[in-house]
This record gives C-alpha cells, structure tokens and sequence, in this order.
C-alpha cells in the first residue's frame, strides 16, 4: 500500500517489498508548490496557510480525494509557482536526473519529495525508506563529541539504537577520524566534519535516495570512497538526482527531469535531453561587451572577422587601434570562453609593435577544435609588462558551433593492441 | 501516534544531547536551573522584611513561601517557553531533514523536566531549613506538577504557529510571563475578593499553583478540584495541539526556511 506524503510528514515506514518490484516507488501527479518573493507577505500568507489547514471545514488540497487543483487564480500578489504541474514516476533501479537553471524549482521539488513541505495541489506517493543525502552533519552539536553527534545524528535519520551500535566502528572508519572521534566536533576541520556527515548519512539504506548535489566530498581519495558509497546505495534504490555536473547526470541518470520556471520541459531519456539542455544554457546567456584601454589610446575597433560556425573552421580578427601617443605593445592574449561557463582556449603571442596613430593588426587561428556551443572571444593587449594594459575587449565577437559534437572536445587517439 | 513511539528515543537522544552540551559549556552548571526564580523570590523576600509590603496569611514562614512559589512557577514558565525554543533552535534540521516533528518538542519537556527535578532538591532543602512539615497531602504533588507542565505547554504550543514565523512572540513572553506571576498568588497568598479574587479564580494557573504549594506545605487544598479541571483541560488540549502541530510543520518550514 503505497503512502502519500501530502497530508502528514510521517516519515515512511519500512514496508517489505519482494523483489520483482513492478510497481513505482514514486509516484508524482500533477503537484504544484507556490512561492512568494516577498517575505513580509509571505509571513501573512503562512499565516492565512495555517489558519486555513487547522480549520476543519476549508477545503484543502490535501482532503481524501485530492481532487482539489490548485489555478493561476490562486495566486495571491507576489507569488509564483516554484513548481507547476510535474508529473513522474519512478520504479528501483531508475535514476531520475532533475535539471534546470537556480531557481527552475529543483529544490522545492526535492523538498515535496522528502516530505518536507507540502504540495499546493495534486499527490505525492513514496513506498519505502526515504533517505536524502542533504545536509550533511545537520544537527552536529560543536561541543559535544564526535562520538556522540553520530548517535544523535543517526537518530535523526532514523536508525534504532542497536543499529547505531553496530554501525559505530563503520562509520568511525569510513570517515577515518580515527582518535579524534572522542574529541568535539568543534575541534574537527571542516573535510572531518563533513566526512562524519557523509558517513552517518550513508549508513542508513533507502528505497528512495534523494540527492542534491552532495556526490562526494573530501580530499580526492575520499571522493573516489563516496562515489562508490553511494553506487552502492543507488543499485537498490529509486534515485532522484539534482546535479549542475552534467557529466554526473549523464553517468548515473537513465531519465532526465528536466524544469524550466517550474514546468516541465521535458522528461525522457537522459541523452535525449541534456545535449539540448546544454545548448539552452548558453543560449539565455548573453555575451556580455566590455572595452577598456589606457588614456594613450584613442579608439579600438574591430573593422572585420570572419567567425567559425563548424567543427575544425579558422577565426579570423581584424582590428584597428588609433594610439594618441607611442605605445609599445609586447604581449597580446586572445581567449576564447565558453558563454557562462568557463575560458576554453588561450593564446597568448609575444610581438613587438610600435604603435602611432592608426594601425591594423590581423590575426587567424587554425582551424577551432572545439565542442558545439556558443562562445565569446576576448582580446587583450599589454606592453613589456602584464601590469601595462593597453586594451582589453571582452566579447570582441561571438560564435556558435552547431557541427553534432556534444559531449567534450573530441581527441583522435591511436590504439593499437600488442 | 506510531511516530510519537518511534519519536522517543530520538527525543531521549536529543534532550541528552542538549543537557551534556548545555552543562558543559558553563561554569555553574546546574545552578543555573534555580538561580533565577531564586532571585526573583529574594526581590520579594526583601520587600516583606522590610515591612514595604505586608502579605499575611501564608500559613509558613514568608521566605520559604515565596521561594516554593517562584520555583513552581520557573516550571509553568519554562514549560510555556519550551515548545517554541524547541522550533526555533532545530529551525536548520527542521528544513533539511525529514524526522519525527514531536521529538523535539518532547525533548524540550524532558528538559523542563529534569530542571524541575533540580529545583525539587531545592524545594526540599528550602522546607528543611524552614521546617515546613507536609502531610498526607504531599502524595497529591504530582497531579498539580503535571497540571504546571502541561498548560505551560499546551500554551506554548499555541504559539509556535505565530511566533514561529514572527519574531515578536519570543521577545514578548518573557515580559508577559513576568507580570504574570504578579497576577498569579506566586509570592502571595490567593484571595477570595476584590480584583485580585476575581484574577485567582479566572487565572488556570492559579489553583495549579496554590494546590502544588500547598501540597508541599500541608495547608488545605482549597482548589483542589479546579486544580484537576485544570490539568485535564490541559492534557486534551495537548494532544489535540500535538495533532495541529503536525499538519502546520510544513507550512513553518515553508516560510521560515533554513
């Protein structure tokens, strides 16, 4: 008998499942989750929640039949939905990857899921142990002792006192505290702490497992360690997974959730998915245009280019800078980024003009090996010193590469079997 | 209901865990659990003995019948104030993590107490040194304590809706609390006329408190059976707030966030 989580936060119960397992352990229908921008109004509006759940006669979303579905017209002012209208199931064995810009609803949905608010309308069903690995080492207590915080932490979990016992040793070793385990936590450094958080949290074993984010933590040895902690975990689970990595979701998510502004924008096959997903990210971003140059400089311009648009294509600049006085320019850097994600490629010329007056410089690359994507390229010029900034353009041009080639810039290796 | 069981040990677990960290962290320790009714009742001890205020009838010596009263009333003031420091001080691992919601409040209760068990070593020494003899009556004790416990926290629990989003409710108890106690017969012995009549019989606090003290004393329960209203109301009331409690969870951690 699967339980809903919508009318009371009871933890889920442990339910004997036998293992051919046809039935979802998740089920969500229809939920929608509002949100308020303003804090004021939203203390008023908790207040108005309250009043209407302790009065038996209102009716709430969250009576027996759920028929109740929340509208736009229920808005009131300053509320958004953070959540609209998501629907998905989930069986064991299924990962489930959520993306979604900040603020798409990933979180709030996370939270529904674990039970810890409501939805405004439609059900929420979870059959099983749920386990979210959040907040790690949440409810520490700095003064007491390591010892001591996992007992309290695991029952916050929801781990009897025997299993706590047996796991003691376990958890002590996983988190390799070592002697410090009798030491307060307040002494611990911050990997310890979190280490110890990680350590508690895995030890209880869930039908469901929620996870934001938190895929490893520590120094890389101890990574390697989570990731396998929680492979482990996940062979026997439902998975929902919120992940900015994409490589993560790609590796170990076969379906993606994908949320834009609180809907759904797709659901599916994960490779389906977040290519297209990508390509949106940079897309809403904007290359952004800055031009700064020293008080010797008139004007920068660029007078002509010639971008890339596939896979292996040259680039092209050619730019005019009008210098009111001699300047020497040594160095030029040429840095391509990948739009709101990160520098890509660099280069960086030494060269010896002399500059007065109008004068033209061109520059070609060879042709550009990069993934599909849009990309901005920044120019910058320097004299003897990096201190001695002649120009900088950042978003001199744009480009956008659109060949089929997602997944990392490729590299052609040679293999040979001996 | 089956998480108010399961709920248990981990209030046991929580309530261990703030009563080490509390105690571990300061110098005086337990003393800390009757210094401060103590002092207020110094504050009235002093005013009698200098003859600025003339209270009679307190049937026992005026000291110990002050310092009776102002321990019993630390519990109903402490009870009161439990179940929103409880929400307030879990508010992170109430947004995060989904456990059973009553085990803080009940680790909270136990806190309350184990502080009156303190006090209670302190209530006796007080009728030792003043030699306050007790009778049969002193196996009732328990009923008006429980009576203290559970109104201070079936109020408290009223305002964990409110003050949980609103700060104003944590800043305003203190002071209510205070002028409370001078319309409750705290320091003085309940009247049967005037305003201060009127307060006494209106006042579910007052019979809780006269009953417990007179328990102590041996002097006669006059408001035994209001004391026992009293402390039946309060029982359902509880549970019928633990219930509302509950549902209006998710709604307090919605607004009130980490």
């Amino acid at each position: 008998m699967p339980m809903t989580i919508a009318p009371t936060t009871e933890r889920t119960s442990i339910m004997p499942i036998d293992p051919p397992q046809e039935d979802p352990l998740v089920v969500v229908s229809n939920v929608k989750k509002k949100f308020c921008r303003s804090l004021k109004k939203s203390l008023w509006y908790g207040m108005q929640d309250i009043a209407h759940e302790l009065n038996p006669f209102s009716r709430r979303t969250d009576r027996a039949d759920h028929s109740f579905v929340a509208e736009d017209s229920d808005l009131r002012a300053d509320e958004f939905w953070a959540v609209n209208d998501v629907s998905f199931e989930l069986r064991r064995g299924e990962c489930l990857g959520l993306i979604g810009h900040n603020g798409a609803g990933k979180t709030t949905l996370l939270k529904m899921l674990n039970g810890l608010i409501k939805p405004d309308s439609g059900r929420i069903e979870m059959t099983g142990r749920v386990g979210a690995l959040i907040a790690l080492g949440a409810g520490f207590n700095p003064i007491l002792s390591g010892r001591e915080n996992i007992h309290v932490n695991a029952s916050v979990l929801g781990l009897k006192k025997d299993e706590i016992e047996d796991k003691m040793e376990e958890i002590i070793d996983f988190a390799e505290i070592g002697e410090f385990i009798d030491a307060p936590v307040q002494s611990y450094s911050s990997g310890m702490q979190v280490r110890l958080g990680f350590a508690i949290a895995t030890t209880v074993k869930p039908d469901i497992l929620i996870l934001d984010e938190v895929l490893a933590v520590g120094d890389a040895a101890f990574r390697a360690k989570c990731e396998l902690a929680i492979s482990e975990l996940m062979d026997d689970a439902a998975v929902i997974l919120v992940s900015h990595n994409a490589l993560h979701i790609r590796r170990l998510c076969n379906r993606v959730l994908w949320l834009r502004r609180g809907q759904t924008e797709g659901l599916g096959p994960t490779d389906d998915y977040l290519d297209r997903y990508g390509t949106s990210l940079s897309e809403e971003k904007k290359i952004e245009q800055t031009l700064v140059y020293s008080d010797s400089v008139r004007r920068v311009d660029l007078i002509d280019s010639q971008v890339p648009n596939q896979f292996n294509q040259p680039l092209k600049l050619q730019i005019k800078i009008d210098a009111a006085e001699e300047i020497a320019i040594n160095n030029i850097v040429i840095g391509i980024h990948e739009v709101g994600v990160r520098q890509v490629a660099q280069s960086a010329m030494k060269v010896d003009y002399r500059v007065v007056g109008e004068r033209i410089l061109n520059f070609e690359t060879e042709g550009i090996r990069l993934k599909d994507g849009n990309y901005s390229v920044t120019i910058a010029m320097y004299g003897e010193q990096f201190s001695e900034l002649h120009a900088r353009w950042v978003g001199v041009l744009g480009f956008k590469l659109e060949s089929g080639i997602y997944g990392g810039t490729p590299y052609h290796f040679e293999s040979v079997v001996h | 209901m089956a998480d108010v069981v399961t709920g248990r040990e981990l209030a046991w677990r929580l309530f261990m865990r703030d009563l080490k960290a509390q105690y571990r962290q300061t110098y005086f320790g337990y003393l800390w659990a009757f210094l401060p009714p103590l002092v207020a009742s110094l504050t009235f001890i002093f005013l009698q003995s200098q003859g600025i205020t003339k209270i009679e009838g307190t049937g026992i010596p005026y000291a110990a019948f002050a310092m009776m009263g102002t321990l019993l009333w630390q519990t109903f003031v402490e009870s009161m104030q439990s179940p929103l420091a409880a929400v307030t001080k879990a508010k992170p691992m109430l947004a995060k993590i989904n456990f059973p919601r009553e085990a803080i409040l009940m680790a909270g209760m136990y806190m309350v107490g184990f502080n009156f068990l303190i006090r209670l070593v302190l209530l006796f020494l007080v009728m030792a040194v003043w030699k306050v003899v007790p009778t049969a009556t002193l196996l009732l004790f328990p009923l008006p304590m429980l009576g203290l416990l559970m109104a201070g926290f079936c109020i408290g629990l009223a305002l964990v809706p409110v003050g949980g989003l609103y700060g104003d409710v944590v800043k305003a108890i203190p002071i209510v609390a205070q002028f409370w106690m001078l319309l409750t017969p705290v320091v003085y012995p309940a009247r049967s006329s005037g305003l201060a009549g009127v307060l006494a019989t209106w006042n579910p606090i007052s019979p809780l408190i006269t009953t417990a003290r007179g328990c102590l004393t041996g002097q006669p329960l006059d408001q035994l059976f209001e004391a026992i209203v009293v402390t039946l109301l309060s029982i359902v009331v509880s549970l019928i707030g633990l219930i509302a409690f509950r549902l209006i969870m998710p709604h307090l951690i919605e607004r009130m966030g980490g």
